[in-house]
């Protein structure tokens, strides 16, 4: 998963801080592991190093400094690229779909996280298509065959999660955006 | 690449329920076209339709270029026979006849002679791995037996045209894959055409393409977003 495309698209809202941005990452992406107040402020620091996010304040109440971050024009077309990139289609990179999906409707809309699904669901197919054509192809060696079989069913399942998250969208934005 | 199998703007409903409500698609000689879509989407509606057993609403269903709306129900029964086959989940053999009467059934019923029947007949029951079967009846038969010969018999007439309706559905994985990947070879060997439906990612990744329906019209997939590698 690409911690710092996630940071980027919790920014999209609007200027956050570190403390803030973990909190919402643990409380959005809950099949993630939790994000370390380290990796927050590192992520941040290469994002700024890299000019895709800014400082924008800072605020001290009751505690120690906090720095406000926000995305900067060339930080919104990064998050732009990566929500309009579909996920080689390979076993487990489901938490990435997931990420993918829960960011675009923070990022825009219901129909930016179905129209990603839509193509990640394609891009699925296609990937399992090839896979079974080496499978069914005469004289395939059976350790190839028992191996294809294992994508495909690890692909199948990503397929059903994206078909019932493509249903499941409308719901998940009322969530995310309450 | 001319269709040999043309759908445009088909609508279709059961009384107040529409099932199609304009749903494009073509399919070229020799192409294996999945039609894909969660239960009640349209899809069996759709090939019933393109297999000339339903009439349309409205559009038009043209098999080589000629509107099938405007042939007789003579003339369409015997397009069925002679230029489609037909499988669906079950076999639908008749179960009062043997595995060859069963197959042999659409030849007779094409004109072949008797003895040329059943010899056409026994042909492709070996070819699925059930000729062994020939004299037995549905009834003695297993399931996975029985749909091999529901095969056989939609095989037999060598379409141009194999309308397959959730054909692995009654079948447990292995064997509904081995079932459908002898179909397929068949099909590409003889540059026959197959329009398979199914709920099941896993069994349209057989086809050359997808078309996917939702809510009876044609779900636009596959955006030309970029892969990244």
């Amino acid at each position: 998963m690409s911690t710092p495309h996630v940071l980027l698209g919790l920014l999209a809202a609007g200027p956050r801080h570190g403390y803030d941005l973990k909190k919402a990452h643990d409380e959005r992406l809950p099949q993630a592991k939790p994000l370390a107040y380290g990796q927050v402020y590192a992520t941040l620091g290469r994002l700024e190093r890299d000019g895709l996010v800014e400082q924008t304040g800072h605020d001290q109440e009751a505690g120690p400094e906090r720095t406000s971050y926000a995305l900067t024009e060339a930080g919104r077309a990064q998050l732009d690229e990566w929500l309009s990139q579909v996920e080689a289609p390979a076993p487990y990179v489901t938490s990435t779909l997931f990420s993918k999906v829960v960011v675009s409707l923070l990022a825009a809309d219901v129909d930016r996280a179905s129209d990603y699904l839509t193509a990640q669901r394609a891009a699925h197919l296609q990937r399992m298509r090839e896979l079974t054509a080496v499978k069914t192809r005469r004289g395939t060696p059976v350790g190839d065959v028992v191996a294809a079989d294992y994508a495909i069913a690890h692909l199948d399942a990503d397929l059903q999660w994206l078909q019932t998250t493509q249903v499941r969208v409308a719901d998940l934005h009322r969530v995310v955006h309450p | 690449m001319t269709a040999l199998l043309r759908g445009s703007a088909l609508v279709r409903s059961y009384g107040p329920t529409p099932a199609l409500r304009g749903v494009d698609i073509d399919v070229g000689e020799g192409e294996i076209v999945a039609v894909t879509g969660p239960s009640g989407c349209g899809k069996s509606t759709l090939l019933h339709c393109l297999s000339a057993i339903l009439r349309v609403d409205s559009g038009q269903v043209c098999y080589r270029d000629q509107d099938l709306g405007d042939w007789s129900e003579a003339a369409r029964s015997k397009l069925r026979r002679t230029r489609f086959g037909v499988l669906f989940q079950f076999g639908q053999l008749v179960s009062e006849l043997t595995a060859a009467e069963n197959v042999a059934l659409p030849l007779l019923l094409a004109g072949s002679g008797r003895r040329e029947a059943r010899r056409t007949a026994l042909y492709w029951l070996e070819r699925f791995g059930v000729g062994a079967l020939a004299d037995k009846r549905p009834g003695e038969m297993s399931g996975g037996q029985q749909q091999r010969c529901a095969v056989a018999r939609a095989m037999a007439t060598e379409p141009e045209v194999l309308f397959a309706d959730e054909p692995t559905g009654a079948l447990d994985v292995l064997s509904g894959e081995q079932v459908l990947a002898e179909i397929l070879h068949e099909a590409r060997a003889q540059h026959m055409a197959v329009v398979l439906v199914t709920h099941e990612a896993r069994i349209a990744a057989y086809a050359d393409r997808e078309v996917m329906l939702r809510d009876g019209v044609v779900d636009p997939s596959g955006l030309g977003l970029k892969v990244t590698r």
